[in-house]
């Protein structure tokens, strides 16, 4: 085959899933803000997205925050710099690490459901249901989905912070013999409020693209089990990519704002 | 006939990147007429169902309701367009989700006039009518067996009492008993609401028993129509293969899917 042919049905490929994702994008976001409103969806998204991705993201800082004050402490103790070792905990955690691992262990752990739920759904024609039933699959299905995620990611993320940064509490204190009081004073001395805000606009912008990923790529499953897997891949897969693409870009842009 | 028919298709045509479902698809039903459209697997008969309900866009032709024109709708006018169907899923459909009493009661409990209470009972007294005890209201669909799933299906289709009824292969996986039940349940439950229906099988004793008018669809087109007494002088050598279930004769069968 020509390869300029090979080239340029890839790039059409590539702008026909853009398109269809800006799509879905603006429809579902209009529907987030139409009435009828489903109480009931939204709560149980809620429980599900918020509260049982609790113990996940909250074993994930931990130990992020416990790993990161070893390993700080096995390069700055070469220059008598321990004491800068709450700083660098306290700052990686809330800007980068906590919404970043939370982001990617969310987007493993609701991605994955939302694309399996809603791609079942479409394989047993029950969104065709929905429709039929005067109820509009985007209102009823992705919208609660969608705001669940936005509004659950950054609370998450704030509970993430302080069990990351508690995370490296323990090390320091039980295991480095650093004093208790000292450590979390550090901690405060040059933290800003702008470190965790920055950080928790980041988590909202990762809730809303694993939600909106999942949905679409469940929306959009074909053809039986398999398809349904399939989705639930890309679901992943496209999400935690565009959370490492994004979380680049946030950082850029809140350190241009500065 | 003066009176404008019900559901009026002209020259429809429908197809899927470069494969043609539909091409010139022409068909009335008269207000309160049972239709009946026979066809092999892969014929288009679900494809046409998905263009009346507006699930499906169609290419070129006209699809009128009431005189209405109903293709090619936008949102708020294809939600009332959609309004006035209920439909039987081959797969039944129903939400696993849900209790099989809020399944029924799936369209009546968003109106803004009924309370959750009235709703339940307007929903176990469907059930009541395809048959169903009020205790199976409290159970969810994946606890049910086929046939019962089916009936709670048949039930959420006629609950809101709508004009018109679609009927996508009802007896499928049925045994013969059920689905003679199924068969019954439907002429008795339509008659009741007096809905117009139209319905797709390949099982000639449902068609034969739900049918007033039977049309045969065959590459796309209807090749054939008339009262369902006349299918067996139909003269027509496609109708006659199709009705004995023979493999010789001028049918070739479709091996991939639709």
């Amino acid at each position: 085959m020509n390869p300029l042919a090979i080239i340029g049905r890839a790039l059409l490929d590539f702008l026909a899933i853009v398109g269809r994702l800006t799509r879905f994008l603006t429809r579902s976001v209009k529907m987030c803000f139409l009435p009828p409103f489903y109480p009931r969806q939204i709560l149980r998204q809620f429980i599900d997205i918020g509260y049982f991705s609790l113990p996940v993201v909250g074993l994930t800082t931990l130990f992020t925050g416990m790993v990161l004050a070893l390993q700080s402490h096995t390069g700055f103790s070469r220059f008598d710099a321990e004491s800068a070792i709450p700083t660098v905990v306290v700052l990686s955690i809330t800007r980068e690490l906590g919404p970043v691992m939370a982001g990617l262990m969310v987007a493993g752990r609701i991605g994955a459901s939302i694309a399996a739920e809603l791609g079942t759904m479409r394989v047993t024609e029950q969104i065709d249901a929905l429709s039929t039933l005067s109820t509009n699959p985007f209102k009823y299905l992705v919208a609660p989905r969608l705001i669940a995620g936005t509004l659950m990611l950054p609370l998450l993320v704030l509970v993430g912070d302080i069990i990351g940064v508690f995370g490296g509490f323990l090390v320091c204190v039980y295991d480095l013999q650093f004093n208790a009081a000292n450590y979390i004073s550090q901690t405060w001395e040059y933290l800003e409020i702008s470190d965790v805000t920055s950080g928790l606009w980041k988590a909202a912008v990762f809730g809303f693209i694993i939600a909106l990923m999942g949905a679409y790529q469940g929306f959009n499953s074909r053809g039986g089990a398999q398809g349904v897997g399939t989705a639930t891949t890309n679901a992943v897969v496209s999400a935690s990519i565009l959370i490492l693409v994004t979380n680049y870009l946030l950082t850029g842009l809140f350190f241009a704002g500065r | 006939m003066t009176s404008t028919p019900k559901i009026e298709l002209s020259g429809v045509t429908k197809s899927f990147g470069n494969k043609t479902i539909l091409r010139g698809f022409d068909l009335s039903i008269n207000k309160g007429e049972s239709l009946v459209i026979i066809g092999g697997s892969g014929s288009g008969k679900s494809v046409t169902l998905k263009c009346i309900l507006g699930l499906l866009d169609i290419d070129e032709g006209s699809i009128k309701v009431d005189g209405k024109e109903a293709a090619h709708l936008k949102r708020g006018a294809l939600d009332a367009h959609q309004s006035k169907f209920g439909m039987l899923f081959q797969g039944s459909a129903l939400f696993d989700s849900l209790p099989v009493w809020r399944n029924v009661a799936f369209k009546i409990i968003q109106s803004p006039h009924m309370s959750t209470k009235e709703a339940k009972e307007h929903a176990i007294e469907t059930l009541a009518s395809v048959g169903l005890t009020a205790d199976i209201g409290d159970l969810y669909p994946a606890e049910l067996s086929g046939g019962m799933q089916k009936r709670v299906a048949l039930a959420r289709a006629i609950a809101s009492k709508p004009e018109i009824i679609f009927f996508d292969e009802p007896t499928t996986g049925l045994d013969p008993i059920m689905a003679d039940v199924i068969n019954e349940l439907i002429v008795k439950s339509v008659r009741e609401v007096g809905a117009t229906t139209m319905s797709i099988t390949h099982d000639m004793a449902s068609a034969r028993k739900i049918a007033d008018r039977i049309a045969m669809l065959y590459e796309g087109r209807i090749i054939w129509h008339g009262r369902k007494e006349e299918i067996d002088n139909s003269g027509n050598p496609y109708v006659d293969q199709f009705i004995h279930g023979r493999a010789e004769g001028p049918i070739k069968m479709q091996v991939r899917k639709a």
